[in-house]
């Protein structure tokens, strides 16, 4: 009996090893995997409606506002730092374009948004790199004065955008694929060869780990971490952009909470707060496995207040599952 | 029967064996070295003492019972006290919230901490333990590495233990620190205390060490007494060869000036520093600790400005700003520390020896990943760096090819100056010897070396002509042929001989 249990195991371990399961860290993405596939069929067999073209569809366009804020998040975590700012950066950019393009061609509009983005994560690296602030407190700062940026310039509580600004981005399609969820998809590879291919990437990278030697080596770390707030800057004015064409109207309001989801997805893809870990690819799983839990909750008409509970369940068994044995 | 007996005990991690079935036994009132090179297995076992980490087999015998050290804690209550390599203290707490963490005394209700009796305790472990000098109301932040080690060690015996575990004590100490590190040593031997030294100073071992225990490959090679086995014969059983020229015989031809620095000053930490270093030639710094060797170099490097002062690279003035127009300048330096400013520990061998020369290594704002990773690759075989894997983790690696990689770093970049502050701190005999030999090599090459080192030895075996250190001045000047131990500590110390 015992013996038999002996060479089960060993045969596991066998198997482990050929599917490069050796390390924790390993092992747990593939758990993620298997949970993940897991998941797919259920909701499969369960309801004939997940696998439609227009619930997949819809799947997509849902994670487009999360997909882009976490890649913001991801670089910056990857520093060592966070952006709290990045929801009320979602609602000025929206605003913003909405508001301009009354007056100017929309994708000036667009271009002028983008940059407001960009300059709000430009302040927030600026005092972080400059000043040696904790980036927590400032981020938390500019979040509420953003916040209230927005309500003193935006008069209405609601913009509308013109048509062909809607049509063009959020209500467009490419074949069977929705434009943002296009655009969302597409920074991810770009995401990842710029973290992974190009000198700015690397000392990002190394930053989150050690600050010093980096700056020791001969590399503006400054300048770095400014890179890094400015791009979060960028993805955040992105997805409010996308977000505000493909609701077709721009609200103060929209983006509360949007920073906890982008920090989740980083941090289930294996993201570590205070840097050191994570990658473009872990984050899109971290991305894709909360927009999925959403849409099937959404499916099987579960309240929302029970998917923040599962969300939250999930974030602390991925932390937990990725936690280093000592 | 031993004290402490050790049984068959091994460990392995992620495939490799750190310890094959150790056997080993030592008795209390015993100073008790174990030495080897890094990843002989030391270090796992002193660890498996302490229950940081699980043997996978093996068993424990305490005064003759078997027992178990499956946590921190439970070694603790055993009276088994670890000083690590790496520090464990709590950087923004106070000294004497460090040492008497968990059982601070209290005045009249539970929770409140009664601070002047603590501050007391706490300068009174100091004055018995005869480390003065250690302000115990300032946060461990503020003070220099040796004096955290001081606390480290003082946190350790603050009740006595049955068992002291030291792990590299002396690696940040001065001479005098060592001293009265050794004094102390011997008063808990004298109370029956088994003090087990791990240690890779041959002669530190042999000056305290009752016996000596050798480790290589995870394995018990033997137990020595110092008094009957000469120090190249440990060596021998260490390195498992013999290591007749530990420096490199060079012919020192020192070409023209490399560099001048005139009357460079930093506020506070030293001033009216003058010297010139020729190319090819290996300056050597050496000074006691506080003696504002290592801020010197910091400034040499950019690392933080400098008051006031010049400084010429072959005859040009040069405004050092920061690192990255020294290393533009073709400067390297490989600091004291390395874990704290010079690996990216969690990143790979690539990343980290890659480091300093990715603009090199790009094309616009590309890497070339893949040159980068040949020419990595070709340094890690080169200079023998284990495992040679570039994507593992520099935090996978031994103290000694740590370091290694940070030379590789800078062998990458092709520096003209390279200012090695304590290079071969914590590093094993071996690796020592290697990076001699590199050293060597990179000045017959023309390279200039700076070398700041507190072991006089390697300062009198590396150094073509040696500057002496106090106070924030240079005090004297001597050729390799003036240099002798006594003549340096004498002139750093300021006393007159």
């Amino acid at each position: 009996m015992k013996g038999d249990q002996g060479v089960a195991t060993s045969l596991f371990k066998q198997l482990g090893e050929r599917l490069g399961l050796g390390s924790r860290h390993r092992r747990a993405n593939f758990i993620f995997i298997a949970a993940f596939v897991v998941l797919i069929a259920v909701a499969a067999t369960l309801t004939d409606v997940f696998f439609s073209g227009n619930n997949l569809s819809n799947l997509f366009r849902q994670i487009v506002t999360n997909g882009l804020l976490s890649l913001g998040m991801l670089i910056v975590i990857l520093t060592g730092g966070i952006d709290l700012s990045v929801g009320p950066v979602v609602a000025l950019t929206g605003i913003l374009a909405a508001g301009l393009q009354r007056q100017m061609p929309f994708p000036l509009a667009i271009l002028i948004a983008l940059a407001a983005g960009m300059l709000a994560g430009a302040a927030n690296g600026f005092l972080i790199a400059r000043f040696k602030l904790q980036p927590f407190i400032v981020t938390l700062a500019s979040m509420g004065a953003i916040r209230g940026l927005i309500y003193v310039y935006s008069e209405t509580p609601q913009t509308p955008i013109y048509p062909a600004f809607r049509s063009l981005l959020g209500g467009g399609f490419i074949g069977p694929f929705p434009v943002p969820s296009l655009i969302m998809l597409a920074f991810f590879p770009l995401v990842w060869m710029f973290l992974n291919q190009t000198t700015h990437g690397r000392a990002i990278v190394a930053i989150g780990g050690n600050e010093e030697a980096v700056r020791l080596a001969g590399i503006n770390t400054r300048s770095h971490v400014l890179l890094a707030y400015i791009l979060s800057g960028f993805f955040a004015a992105a997805a409010g952009v996308l977000l505000a064409s493909r609701l077709g109207i721009a609200q103060p309001s929209v983006g509360s909470g949007y920073e906890l989801d982008a920090i989740a997805a980083v941090v289930i893809g294996g993201g570590i707060l205070g840097g050191g870990g994570g990658g473009a690819i872990g984050t899109f799983a971290g991305v894709l496995a909360l927009g999925l839990i959403d849409n099937l909750l959404n499916l099987f008409n579960v309240q929302s207040y029970y998917q923040q509970i599962l969300k939250g369940l999930i974030i602390l068994i991925a932390v937990l599952a990725r936690r280093k044995e000592h | 029967m031993a004290f402490l007996e050790v049984h068959q005990v091994s460990k392995s991690y992620d495939g490799t064996q750190a310890l094959k079935k150790v056997d080993f036994a030592a008795d209390s009132g015993e100073v008790h070295a174990i030495v080897g090179e890094n990843g002989a297995g030391k270090s796992t076992l002193m660890k498996i003492l302490a229950g940081a980490i699980q043997p996978d087999e093996g068993r424990l015998l305490l005064d003759g019972k078997a027992v178990q050290t499956r946590t921190p804690q439970q070694a603790f209550h055993l009276g088994i006290r670890t000083v690590y390599q790496e520090f464990s203290l709590v950087p923004h707490l106070s000294v004497t919230e460090n040492i008497l963490l968990g059982q601070m005394p209290t005045a009249r209700f539970r929770w409140w901490v009664a601070w002047p009796d603590a501050h007391q305790r706490a300068e009174e472990v100091f004055r018995t333990l005869g480390f003065s000098g250690i302000p115990v109301r300032l946060p461990v932040s503020s003070l220099s590495v040796s004096q955290q080690q001081m606390v480290e060690i003082a946190k350790a015996v603050v009740e006595r233990p049955r068992i002291l575990i030291l792990d590299e004590p002396s690696a940040v100490l001065s001479q005098e620190e060592l001293k009265r590190l050794f004094q102390l040593i011997r008063r808990l031997r004298e109370q029956k205390a088994l003090v087990l030294y791990i240690s890779h100073r041959i002669e530190e071992v042999f000056q305290i060490a009752d016996r000596i225990t050798v480790l290589k490959d995870g394995q018990t090679v033997g137990t020595v007494l110092p008094k009957t086995t000469s120090q190249s014969e440990l060596i021998r059983l260490m390195v498992g060869r013999a290591l007749e020229d530990i420096y490199p015989r060079r012919a020192p031809q020192p070409g023209e000036e490399l560099l001048q620095v005139r009357q460079l000053k930093k506020e506070g930490r030293f001033q009216e520093i003058s010297f010139r270093l020729a190319r090819g030639e290996i300056l050597g710094i050496f000074g006691l600790v506080g003696s504002g060797r290592s801020d010197l170099a910091r400034c040499l490097f950019g690392a933080e400005p400098a008051s006031s002062g010049e400084i010429l690279l072959q005859g040009q003035p040069v405004r050092i700003k920061s690192p990255r127009t020294s290393v533009a300048a073709g400067l390297a330096f490989v600091t004291e520390d390395r874990q704290r400013d010079g690996l990216v520990l969690n990143c790979s061998i690539r990343d980290n020896v890659g480091l300093a020369t990715m603009r090199q290594m790009s094309r616009g704002m590309f890497l070339n990943r893949r040159l980068q990773g040949a020419q990595v690759q070709h340094m890690v075989e080169e200079m023998d760096i284990r495992p040679a894997r570039i994507a593992k983790p520099v935090r996978e690696l031994s103290g000694g090819n740590q370091q290694k990689v940070v030379l590789a770093k800078w062998l990458l970049a092709k520096a003209r100056l390279l200012i090695l502050d304590e290079p071969t701190r914590g590093v094993d005999v071996a690796t020592k010897v290697d990076i001699y030999h590199l050293v060597g090599g990179l000045a017959d090459q023309g390279v200039g070396i700076i070398l700041i080192s507190s072991e006089l030895p390697e300062i009198l075996g590396m150094c073509d002509r040696t500057l002496i250190m106090r106070e924030g001045r240079l005090v004297g000047e001597f050729s390799r042929q003036r240099s002798s131990e006594e003549a340096l500590l004498a002139c750093a110390a300021g006393v007159a001989q």
